[in-house]
């Protein structure tokens, strides 16, 4: 089980409020990514679940059970921290047993488990090193082998992927989600990269300063953001947003459309401008278009390969029906 | 990370701490105030009665209380400047690449584990002596006249066996501080050509300053109470008396308590006032 | 630095430094020579420094005079037993310093720090009378208790240094954890912060070993530590250079030793935790 809910939580730091009344349940079992931009109270709101800060107000419940006021260590949650907050006096085997050993655990039952959690994080090898000689994502792995083998009721993961390097990134995402299907245990991972927000989570909670700015799957967010944050927030590159006279025309304050929904052409087509620089990945092309009269810049994304120079005028065709409308509110119009 | 679980905790473990320096600090401090507006002679007749500020005024009237002020302000004064200027002095050719780095400055910090009552007899006796010690063979060597030095040049000769014990602790926060000193900044300051005094005077110096403060701190704390190597070396004679051991000396030896307690009252008005002066600087020193 | 310095140039610096050192550290070694030499010898014009008859009998005279066996030992269970006592009061006290710490935590620091400046010699005869009242007057309790509040301020300082290079994030695993406040302390943050600990004990067990004002003045005989062993030297017994050295060289040697044997310690502690 770990079902959490939070009523009406707010925090204020002295005369600053981080969190206005938020609400949010988390169902049991759900894989729940906060995502925003840094200083959105994404961490903050991962550590009042914790119980490492207080709520200034409001409750927050587990499995329907007030916790409110339960100290960190009788909530029956695992954390992984951002910079994996190892004991680095103790050795793989010993960081993986420490909490089992606060809990008193039968010393069999604890080798089972060190040996199991060991053997699925492939740190077999490790066990009798200390954090200190080991690399980023081992340590990553000691990290999540302490949090593991305590079947806790829910994970809650702060920014634990930004030490790692990029390609090792990529690996401990798929890893982490892996243990997710396998464990099905709630897990709350807190991101400021929508990258991993979107490829990791079943639900996707977008704040920015403290308030939610909307709560769905990865794929509600990217076709159906509710306001032009979310709108820019999610998607890479970023949704161009189109503000003025253009977007009248459509009945919008402003208009937004994606990169990858919008084709180019050197000939004719709905926009002009000129190419400036274009980034070629290979398998795409970023082509960023400048005085278009739109935006400062427009960019869209081709699959392939495509060859223009800088300097060249280019035409530009957005799928119409995948265009996003939001009033002067920056809400969402339908 | 302060949760109301964590913070009443804190408190909590704080409070021995608190309590006991509240109640060592108190107690006897009250105590003192007592007995200082009292006349009160153990041997004589012990507690007479209260006297109001008779006793205050007696002791600075005392032809000794002056020149004790002025002595002790001297010594601390000295000691300060001195393990200073040769502790910046001392940290940067410590700081050279050299062979036998460690046991040099081992050497260099050996003299801060000696117990000040054994630094002061072995400078009193075997090096001050004026028949004896080393500086008086010295001194004949070249042909000139011993001399007696605690009686003729009393304070400046605790000045200099303080200045032993306190250098190497000045050295070694000095050193410490000299070796966090970035090199590319001084690289740097190589590349625009700066000609070493101005690289000591704008790069070195003021990345010293952190460092300086607290030696100055510190420092002060243990130099205004140096009692041993009064107690032992001139007996607070010969003009070496300070504060602190004209107090000493009404407490213990003429036994006035209450003549003691006045003038322990102004040592700790004289300390506050230092206190104040120094956590000013020190606060805000240390924020960096 | 990764300068190229020329071997000519360190053999100076070389020279230079060892010639300040041994300066510095002369005093020492005269004492420990003359400790060897006899009387008449530790006097001769001109001094002799090396070419002399090498003596034990300084040190039988000493030993012979005076019970230094429990000078020691008083020494070892004053300085020690105030430092540890000094620990166990300051650990939590600095635990709750750097990882909760308030608006008021820098002023209670500074504040403690402050009671250090409370020159002794105003509360001498207070102190005086409450340990002739409670009888602990030349005891070691007594002197163990009053070393310890003396040397307080500086410990709790120091291991706030320390502690507060100590991430917290590794406390607040331990506490994610399941462990309790104390096993959060005992397990976790006490073993990480070992070298600052290590420096801190050594430093305030030398400062209790030498302090010499309480030591001083509220010992006669039985609780009498080394200090006042060697205090007794101060006269006319001083006048005997080479006795003198004896004595005062085993006064010191213990802590000698010790700092030699824990130099990085001793050099860390030394900066009070203070300089990085």
């Amino acid at each position: 089980m770990g079902q959490i809910q939070l009523n009406q939580v707010t925090k204020t730091f002295g005369n600053v409020n981080v969190i206005p009344p938020l609400d949010l349940t988390i169902h049991d079992g759900e894989f729940t990514v906060f995502v925003g931009p840094s200083g959105c109270g994404k961490s903050t709101l991962l550590r009042m679940i914790a119980g490492l800060e207080d709520l200034t107000t409001g409750s927050i419940s587990i499995d329907g059970v007030d916790a409110t006021d339960t100290p960190p260590a009788k909530r029956g949650l695992a954390m992984v921290f951002q910079s994996y907050a190892l004991y680095p006096h103790m050795s793989v085997r010993k960081n993986i047993a420490f909490p089992m050993r606060m809990a008193k655990m039968p010393e069999d039952e604890q080798n089972r488990r060190i040996e199991a959690a060991a053997k699925a994080l492939n740190l077999t090898d490790y066990l009798d090193r200390r954090p200190g000689q080991l690399s980023g994502g081992q340590r990553q792995r000691v990290a999540i082998g302490r949090a593991i083998v305590r079947e806790p009721s829910a994970f809650l993961f702060d920014e634990p992927l930004s030490n790692l390097d990029a390609a090792l990134r990529v690996g401990m995402r798929l890893e982490i989600t892996e243990m997710h299907e396998r464990l099905k245990t709630t897990m709350i991972y807190v991101t400021h990269d929508q990258v991993e927000a979107m490829t990791m989570a079943d639900k996707i909670v977008v704040l920015r300063a403290g308030i939610i700015e909307q709560v769905g799957s990865p794929l509600e967010l990217y076709h159906s953001p509710q306001n032009e944050f979310v709108a820019s927030f999610i998607g890479s590159p970023k949704m161009n947003l189109i503000k003025g006279e253009e977007a009248a025309k459509h009945g919008a304050a402003t208009i937004g459309i994606r990169p990858e929904h919008t084709g180019v052409s050197m000939t004719e087509g709905m926009w002009k401008g000129r190419v400036g620089v274009s980034e070629h990945l290979g398998s795409d092309t970023f082509i960023h278009v400048h005085d278009t009269g739109l935006a400062d810049m427009i960019t869209v994304r081709i699959n392939g390969d495509v060859q223009v120079k800088h300097g060249d005028t280019i035409y530009l065709n957005p799928e119409l029906d995948k265009l996003h409308k939001f009033g002067a509110d920056g809400k969402r119009i339908d | 990370m302060a949760t109301q679980h964590s913070r009443s905790a804190a408190r909590i473990m704080m409070a021995p701490a608190v309590v006991l320096l509240l109640g060592w600090m108190l107690v006897p401090l009250i105590m003192t105030l007592m007995f200082s507006f009292k006349r009160y002679l153990p041997l004589r007749g012990g507690d007479l009665g209260w006297t109001g500020f008779d006793n205050y005024i007696r002791f600075v009237s005392s032809s000794a209380f002056w020149p004790a002020v002025s002595t002790t302000l001297i010594i601390v004064g000295a000691v300060l400047i001195i393990t200073i200027v040769l502790g910046v002095l001392l940290a940067l050719l410590l700081d050279q690449p050299m062979w036998g780095q460690g046991v040099v400055r081992i050497l260099v910090i050996a003299p801060f584990f000696v117990m000040p009552t054994v630094s002061s007899l072995v400078w009193k006796n075997m090096f001050m002596d004026p028949t004896n010690g080393l500086f008086a063979h010295l001194w004949r060597f070249f042909g000139a006249d011993p001399v007696a030095w605690l009686s003729e040049a009393s304070v400046p000769s605790i000045i200099m066996i303080v200045s032993w014990q306190w250098l190497p602790f000045a050295t070694l926060i000095l050193l410490t501080a000299v070796q966090s000193l970035d090199s590319e900044q001084l690289e740097a300051a190589e590349m625009d050509g700066a000609p070493a005094l101005s690289k000591f005077g704008y790069l070195i110096l003021p990345h010293l300053s952190r460092a300086i403060t607290i030696v100055v701190l510190i420092q002060t704390i243990f130099l205004l109470s140096i009692f041993a190597e009064i107690f032992v070396t001139t007996g607070g004679a010969f003009g070496s008396r300070t504060l602190t051991y004209l107090i000493f000396q009404r407490v213990l030896e003429s036994q006035n308590v209450g003549l003691g307690s006045a003038g322990g009252v102004y040592a700790i008005i004289l300390a506050n006032i230092v206190a104040i002066f120094l956590m000013r600087i020190v606060g805000k020193n240390l924020d960096a | 630095m990764a300068r190229g310095i020329t071997n000519q140039r360190k053999a100076i610096n070389t020279a230079a430094a060892w010639a300040v050192g041994l300066l510095i550290f002369f005093p020492i070694l005269w004492t420990i020579l003359t400790s060897f030499k006899t009387e008449a010898q530790a006097i001769a014009d001109p001094p002799i420094f090396l070419g002399f008859n090498w003596t034990l009998e300084n040190y039988a005279t000493v030993l012979e005079r005076s019970n230094y066996a429990r000078f020691l030992w008083n020494s070892i269970f004053i300085a020690g037993g105030s430092t540890i006592l000094g620990l166990i009061i300051a650990i939590p006290a600095a635990w709750s310093m750097a990882f909760v710490p308030s608006k008021r935590t820098k002023d209670i620091l500074l504040w403690m720090l402050s009671t250090k400046m409370l020159p002794a010699v105003g509360v001498l005869y207070p102190i005086y009378l409450i340990f002739i009242k409670m009888g602990l007057l030349d005891s070691k309790i007594g002197l163990v208790v009053v070393l310890m509040l003396i040397n307080l301020p500086i410990i709790i300082w120091m291991l706030y240094t320390y502690f507060k290079e100590i991430p917290g994030e590794i406390l607040e695993a331990a506490r994610m954890d399941g462990a309790s406040l104390k096993e959060e302390i005992l397990f976790v943050l006490t073993p990480m912060a070992i070298p600052g600990i290590a420096s801190t004990l050594l430093l305030n067990f030398i400062l209790a070993w030498n302090e010499a004002f309480w030591t001083l003045n509220l010992t006669a005989v039985n609780a009498a530590p080394l200090t006042a062993f060697i205090a007794s030297y101060s006269s006319p017994e001083g006048l005997f250079f080479a006795k003198l050295s004896a004595a005062s060289t085993m006064a010191i040697a213990p802590i000698l030793i010790l700092g030699w044997f824990s130099q990085k310690q001793l050099v860390r502690g030394l900066t009070f935790g203070a300089v990085k």
